[in-house]
């Protein structure tokens, strides 16, 4: 599988993803300075977590307006898988390759934490390692998680089974204690219409090796590697 | 680039109420008209007042820091840089400082403390290195002070602001409350950072026509005076002093922080130092000092954020985010591209001379003109008087009431200062950059050097309370601590970096705090082969007439040459042997038992014998390496039965123990003698024969197991409920009205 990952200004975890690709699939992805205009041919486009021209604005709104941005329009649109992790996830709402917003946590603070999460949708290239229903633990760390979507675009995304992960508790359970940062639905991940776009805000990068506490993220990226081979 | 429009040098008359709002006595006035052979104006006033300003010039502890070991075949860099550096083998070096970001964190605690953050990390990539991890020792007065709540929240904020957009990961620090810091609350923070040995960069400026270069962020009006605002004790008036305090930007330090490395890598910079306290005033005269040059600068060419800065503002701001740095000729453009490419302001300001003379220009007008050397080198130093602090009586365990043991832990794990700290922990991201393989929680954090199984250790530490009793003892219980809690994990320790808080050194009883403290952590470092290797003093930390508790906070670094043999403090197996490595006598002076309990603030601390620190804590660090040891916890504060909950709450596993006859039972559990470990292992032999051995008292006092802890008499508590005081308190605390 070839890979890039976009650096913006700001970007704080493009080393940890990268790393974590590297690590479960074996092959570096390239680096993508956020000026270029020019992609290399890839199979996966990675927008990674950090704070994008310091989230002054909206989180991810700058960004979105970056010129790389434009070509990673054009590649999602022609089917080439988008992943955008935390701040990658807000900056492809923000593009509009993804419905919904991201507002301030619930609690208004920052939270780092392991968070359980329930995977509804084991079909997608992104999680087919996975089983539907299967508890898996990533990392939240953000300020900004909270999904928010009205009540019709919750439907259209339920109905379309675009909901790809959503908080949970311990025992898989998905209840009010388990969300934590007031999502919508405890909704963690969605993907597009096409399934080719998906933004969540845990980390999976960041659990991939036991020397960090987990490995639960590796699935993700070897089950890409697998399908976009 | 804004261009400041041309507006007049204020020039008044020098009086002596300006030189006294200039926080110069008259003793030190009449030195600077000597030196410059006149009176000076009021630029030159201003850089006298920010480098004589004790912050500066360290003049009333410069004395006794110097008595503190600072050497060893690990040490590439000692005190006097932007920070320490030692070797951690392979070619590596850490780099590594804290620094108190206290006065402005009491007026304005988010912004206060997020710049504290900002400035230490520039202090560390400074030199060269990558900033991998960042701590905190922090200090709230009482709970139930009205301000209190507001200034944990916004401290808390502002670090997590700071440290979680820049990227690097916050993974250990220290918190206590005590109402000493009601009006002044302290705010220590430390960056680690990795580095090249041979590619370390210094403050040194030399070579005459070298090009003097400004990057970073605008110059502003912020700031001004925080130098010597810091140097000053508060009176009622403190919160009108908000103005002076700086605001952050974390994305410029981050852009910084990639812009700088990035132009390291080339070998084009002659020398190198961040703008911090005094602004462009310090970092010019360091840089210039230390590498025996003269200076001109032009600050007409300084990238200014407003019109009509004046010269004197310009010299003194301290405004975030800014480095200056010397170039070798010719190499300018390719500089300017690599700041451009991350839209950052550049700018030639000046250029050195071998005049060994500050010469500043503004509208083509020299505005100050004075000699390096006597400045930066000749300030003041003194040997202010002080007064030892009076031997405190020892208290016996009979006077102490004997509370029932189970009762007295939950009220000690869900009292304020041994409560989990949790709730802080979440606000900061203490896992991006993908190495932190201990996280918060434990004796000391760990962070993988990336691309290495090898891990630096990392703590903070300081017991105040010990400090005010017995200076001498406090100090070596600081550097004890922090020594025991990274030979906890496994590490080897191998410096610290300390920062020193206290009230008014005008004060004898205070002073002599001061002298206490630095003969014990000297004494502490020389015995454990733990040598000073940069740190930060903090004076004047009283508001009226009440002092802080005397608080020399240590930092320290160990390396673990494999982080697979890392232990931790959380039991991992039922039905392991539980062994207590120390002696155990049952020291309550002084104790968290005493206070919380008995509601007593009184007595001796407990004394530190450095032998058997040394002793101990050598056999523990053999023992986790060679694998005999499961988990390991050091004893400090609450003592042994604490230690024990922390253990059994990680672990999520209880454990059953026996007392031993010969000491009263709650000095046995709460006592908090020194140079003490707990751990878990499957067989308690191997680990009773090794101490043997070594001549370092052990005795194995129960096993793992069950789901609470069980005093041998039957007592017990459920470890749920113990968890449920632990986890409480903090979120119940700042969920509270205020």
């Amino acid at each position: 599988m070839k890979s890039a990952v976009i650096v913006f200004p700001g970007s704080n975890r493009e080393r940890d993803v990268a790393d974590a690709i590297e690590r479960t699939t074996g092959t570096r992805p390239h680096m993508v300075w956020h000026k270029e205009s020019d992609l290399p041919k890839v199979d996966l486009i990675v927008l990674p977590g950090g704070f994008a021209y310091g989230d002054y604005l909206r989180c991810g709104a700058i960004a979105a307006h970056s010129n790389v941005i434009r070509e990673v329009k054009r590649r999602a649109e022609q089917g080439t898988a988008v992943l955008g992790i935390c701040n990658g996830f807000q900056v492809l709402i923000e593009a509009g390759l993804l419905p919904g917003a991201l507002l301030r946590n619930r609690s208004l603070r920052f939270v780092c934490k392991e968070v359980g999460l329930e995977v509804d949708n084991a079909d997608s290239a992104f999680t087919h390692r996975y089983q539907r229903g299967q508890r898996v633990v990533f990392l939240a760390a953000h300020g900004d998680g909270n999904y928010f979507v009205d009540d019709d675009g919750r439907r259209e995304l339920e109905d379309q089974e675009r909901i790809v992960f959503r908080y949970c508790d311990a025992k898989g359970q998905v209840t009010p204690e388990a969300n934590p940062n007031g999502s919508v639905a405890n909704i963690a991940g969605i993907t597009n219409r096409a399934g080719n776009v998906l933004g969540l805000m845990p980390h999976p990068e960041n659990l991939v090796e036991p020397a960090l506490g987990g490995t639960d993220g590796r699935a993700m990226f070897e089950g890409l590697a697998e399908a976009l081979s | 680039m804004t261009r400041s429009d041309p507006v007049p040098e204020p020039n008044p008359e020098i009086t002596d109420a300006l030189v006294a709002e200039h926080g110069l006595n008259a003793q030190e006035y009449a030195r600077v008209k000597e030196i410059l052979g006149r009176a000076p104006n009021l630029v030159e006033l201003g850089i006298f007042s920010v480098m004589w300003s004790e912050h500066c010039s360290y003049k009333s502890s410069k004395k006794w820091l110097k008595t503190l070991p600072t050497t060893g075949p690990q040490v590439i860099q000692g005190p006097g840089e932007n920070a320490g550096v030692v070797d951690i083998g392979d070619g590596q070096a850490a780099v590594f400082k804290m620094e108190s970001h206290n006065h402005p964190s009491f007026i304005e605690p988010y912004q206060g403390a997020a710049t504290g953050v900002g400035g230490i990390l520039r202090d560390v990539f400074t030199m060269g290195a990558r900033p991998v991890a960042n701590l905190n020792a922090l200090r709230f007065g009482s709970p139930e002070h009205p301000k209190t709540r507001h200034l944990v929240s916004g401290v808390v904020a502002g670090i997590g602001g700071y440290g979680n957009c820049v990227g690097v990961p916050t993974v250990a620090g220290e918190v206590n409350f005590h109402p000493a810091y009601n009006g002044n609350i302290l705010v220590n923070a430390m960056t680690v950072g990795l580095a090249e040995a041979d590619k370390i960069f210094y403050a040194r400026a030399s070579g005459a026509g070298n090009p003097v270069i400004y990057v970073g962020s605008k110059t502003g009006r912020d700031g001004i005076h925080g130098a010597t605002m810091a140097s000053a004790s508060f009176g009622d008036d403190s919160e009108e002093k908000r103005p002076t305090v700086q605001v952050g930007d974390p994305f410029t330090e981050k852009l910084l922080i990639e812009a700088c490395l990035e132009l390291m890598a080339t070998d084009a910079i002659v020398g190198i130092q961040d703008m911090g306290a005094a602004g462009l005033t310090s970092s010019s005269f360091e840089m210039a000092s230390k590498g025996g040059a003269g200076v001109e600068l032009d600050l007409d060419e300084v990238p200014v954020r407003e019109a009509g800065m004046t010269a004197y503002e310009i010299m003194l701001s301290e405004s975030q985010e800014r480095m200056l740095m010397v170039l070798k000729p010719g190499r300018e453009d390719e500089a300017r591209a690599i700041f451009e490419k991350w839209d950052l302001d550049f700018a030639v300001v000046g250029h050195l001379t071998d005049s060994g003379r500050m010469a500043i220009q503004k509208n083509g007008q020299q505005v100050a003109d004075l000699p390096i050397d006597p400045l930066a080198e000749a300030a003041p130093e003194y040997d202010r008087p002080w007064e030892p602090t009076p031997a405190q009586p020892e208290i016996a365990p009979d006077d102490v009431p004997a509370e029932d043991p189970c009762d007295a832990l939950a009220r000690l794990m869900g009292s304020a200062d041994l409560c989990s700290r949790r709730w802080i922990w979440e606000q900061y991201d203490h896992m991006v950059m993908a190495d932190t393989v201990q996280r918060p929680g434990g004796d000391a954090a760990v962070v993988r050097v990336h691309g290495t199984d090898k891990g630096l250790a990392v703590t903070v530490d300081c017991t105040p309370r010990y400090v005010l009793a017995d200076p001498v003892q406090g100090g070596r219980q600081a550097v004890a601590e922090s020594w025991r809690n990274l030979t906890a994990v496994g590490a080897m320790p191998l410096a610290v970096t300390d920062n020193m808080n206290f009230g008014n050194p005008e004060k004898p009883r205070v002073m002599g705090q001061f002298v206490g403290a630095c003969q014990g952590m000297g004494e502490a470092c020389t015995a454990l082969d733990y040598p000073v290797v940069s740190g930060n003093v903090s004076l004047y930390n009283e508001t009226g007439e009440t002092a802080i508790l005397p608080t020399p906070a240590i930092g320290g670094l160990g390396l673990l040459p494999d982080i697979a043999r890392m232990a931790t403090i959380a039991f991992k197996a039922g039905d392991e042997a539980l062994v207590l490595i120390g002696e155990t006598r049952g020291h309550l002076g002084q104790s968290l038992y005493l206070r919380e309990i008995a509601g007593r603030e009184d007595g001796a601390p407990p004394p530190v014998d450095l032998a058997a620190e040394r002793r101990n804590g050598d056999l523990v660090r053999k023992l986790i390496r060679d694998g005999t040891v499961s988990a390991c916890h050091d004893l400090s504060d609450g003592g042994l039965f604490v230690a024990l909950a922390e253990m059994a709450l990680a672990g999520d596993l209880g454990c059953e123990f026996a007392a031993p006859d010969d000491t009263p039972l709650h000095a046995w559990l709460f006592g908090e003698d020194q140079a003490r470990y707990l751990v878990a292992a499957p067989q308690a032999a191997p680990i009773l024969e090794a101490s043997a051995a070594a001549g370092v008292p052990a005795a194995a006092i129960g096993r793992t197991g069950g789901d609470s802890l069980k005093l041998s008499d039957g007592r017990a508590i459920s470890l749920a409920d113990l968890r449920a005081v632990h986890e409480q308190w903090l979120p119940a605390y700042m969920q509270a009205e205020g």
